[in-house]
């Protein structure tokens, strides 16, 4: 095996891909589902979501779908990360990890000088998400990586 | 023994020359769109270099040369799918840009609420939105004929589906299973219910011998660049009496015999339907690419890629037992495009690693995403032969796989 591919496919990941996490549906209410879509594979993902209102926090995530492995274990690793977190903090997981995926919210392309990356990371621990960076190299691949994070970001978009 | 020198075809194409990774490039991606040989390019180049000029505008010596060299690719183009004339040769962008036309035009002006339009599951989405555009603002109503376990197209139900129809719209070749559709027989019953056909011929030309005429078909749609000519011209070709009825599609110049300032009149067949500058060096290479499949003769070209599909069906089911096929087993039934996935591992994951090996295959929806709900895959990957790939390139396409399959293994 090339040391491309392992760059791409790093065990962590062969992990999350193998044994998902937080796999299964919630009943909606109280939960919200929210469907994404890969226009270009047909690749689709369904979050669901349980927020508490009074604290914010997500209290449970459940994922269903199916994708390739580097779009399950990103959906994967998702789950394990936002879970117990509040909605403020998933949202700046949400930044950095798009961020990490080199994508800019706002800016054109080669406008950025590497300081937008520096801020949305400020702070924040990506852990077993880093071994997503290889994707980054692979540019046709980073969709598979960020369609669960969308979905995430429109959920908790919707859940107003 | 193949009936092509295959040597010396892949001589013909730069592309191929090309190395990936560091290893010489398999491309078995020709139905996504094909390779170009020099005589292509060199067709082209001449012609920007040479003879230049806007057609069917100026009196001077460059224009008419281009305009000579610009019609005399329709009439190779005509020429190559049994068209009766020249002037039923409509160049458009592209295959779906073909069907969009009718659906615009013929379908606008003919298609009322409750009218029949039928369509098959196996289509392309160029064979099915512009018809589901129509249908949301036309209400127009969209049948299905289905595709059956061995996939065929399930003509079970072929009359009652037909009954009521304006149209069938059905591929000659599926760009996901391979299936052929054998046109006539399906053109003879949708004219019996005083239905027209219109064939996505976008697979099917590039592969085997096209008779339009033989096929009694109404409209034809397919593109230069699957059968080795440039991306960004294809062709619709219809029968004369239908396109002389049907209103224009796109305003402008080259369309219109006169403009007054209460309205226009139309150019004839076939400038009707090419307003604005056309593809003019596209068509010139379109003609180079036929030129070079006939001197192959399309006979030649279609028992060369029965011959490597049949190979290619024996290797992958051979070594992979748990490989599942999504098109038929018996080659005369089908073109050289094979669907396939693996129970545990993702099309995409397996082009990953196919590229790491130089091997160039299709991954995803192929655009016919209907049909991949019935298959109830959400992608598979392609692989897809033409006149210049080989026994050892489906060999190479074998070891990428199996190492695909020991790196995913569960």
């Amino acid at each position: 095996m090339s040391s491309n591919l392992e760059d791409l496919y790093r065990e962590v990941i062969l992990d999350h891909y193998r044994s998902p996490r937080n796999r299964g549906e919630l009943e909606v209410p109280p939960a919200t589902k929210t469907d994404g879509f890969n226009p270009l594979c047909g690749d689709e993902v369904t979050v669901y979501l349980q927020v508490d209102p009074e604290t914010d926090t997500i209290v449970d995530i459940k994922i269903q779908g199916q994708g390739c492995s580097i779009s399950q274990a990103s959906t994967s690793m998702m789950s394990a990360a936002v879970k117990g977190q509040s909605v403020d903090e998933a949202r700046k997981l949400i930044r950095a990890f798009k961020a990490l995926m080199s994508i800019h919210e706002h800016k054109l392309e080669g406008e950025s000088d590497g300081s937008d990356l520096a801020s949305d990371l400020e702070g924040v621990r990506l852990g077993d998400l880093e071994a997503l960076q290889g994707v980054v190299k692979f540019p046709v691949r980073i969709k598979c990586a960020t369609l669960s994070w969308n979905t995430l970001a429109q959920g908790l978009d919707e859940r107003g | 023994m193949s009936s092509l020198d295959v040597e010396r075809i892949r001589g013909d194409f730069p592309a191929l020359q090309r190395v990936v990774n560091g290893r010489p490039v398999v491309f078995l991606d020709s139905a996504a769109s094909a390779q170009k040989p020099e005589s292509v390019l060199r067709a082209m180049d001449d012609i920007y270099r040479g003879s230049y000029a806007n057609v069917h505008r100026g009196v001077y010596q460059m224009a008419e040369e281009a305009t000579a060299a610009f019609e005399n690719g329709r009439a190779k183009v005509a020429s190559f799918i049994g068209a009766p004339s020249r002037d039923e040769l409509i160049f458009v962008r592209n295959a779906t840009e073909a069907i969009n036309l009718v659906a615009y035009s013929w379908g606008r002006a003919n298609l009322r609420a409750g009218d029949v339009v039928v369509v098959s599951h196996m289509e392309h989405h160029a064979n099915v939105v512009p018809w589901q555009m129509l249908a949301a603002e036309r209400g127009i109503e969209l049948r299905w004929l289905p595709v059956t376990d061995d996939f065929r197209l399930d003509l079970t139900n072929l009359e009652a589906t037909l009954d009521g129809a304006r149209l069938l719209a059905i591929t000659a070749m599926s760009n996901v299973l391979g299936t052929i559709n054998d046109i006539r027989p399906l053109a003879d019953a949708a004219h019996a219910h005083d239905a027209l056909v219109l064939v996505d011929a976008c697979q099917y030309v590039p592969h085997l011998r096209t008779d339009v005429a033989a096929w009694d078909a109404d409209f034809v749609a397919f593109s230069a660049h699957k059968m080795l000519g440039p991306s960004g011209i294809g062709a619709l070709w219809a029968r004369r009496e239908l396109l002389e009825a049907m209103p224009p599609f796109l305003g402008g110049g080259e369309m219109i015999r006169d403009v007054r300032l209460d309205g226009f009149t139309t150019n004839d067949l076939p400038w009707k339907f090419e307003a604005g500058t056309p593809a003019i060096v596209e068509a010139v290479g379109w003609g180079a690419a036929i030129d070079y499949l006939e001197a192959l003769g399309m006979d030649a070209v279609r028992d060369h890629e029965e011959r490597l599909t049949r190979y290619a069906l024996d290797a992958l089911t051979d070594r992979f037992p748990q490989i599942n096929i999504y098109g038929p087993q018996d080659v005369s039934v089908r073109g050289g495009a094979i669907s396939f996935l693996f129970d545990d591992i993702h099309a995409h994951d397996i082009s990953q690693v196919l590229d790491q090996h130089a091997v160039c295959v299709r991954a995803g929806h192929h655009c016919a995403k209907p049909l991949m709900r019935q298959l109830g895959v959400p992608a598979t990957s392609r692989a897809s032969f033409y006149i210049y790939n080989t026994e050892a390139e489906v060999d190479a396409l074998v070891v990428a796989l199996a190492e695909a399959e020991t790196f995913f293994k569960v």
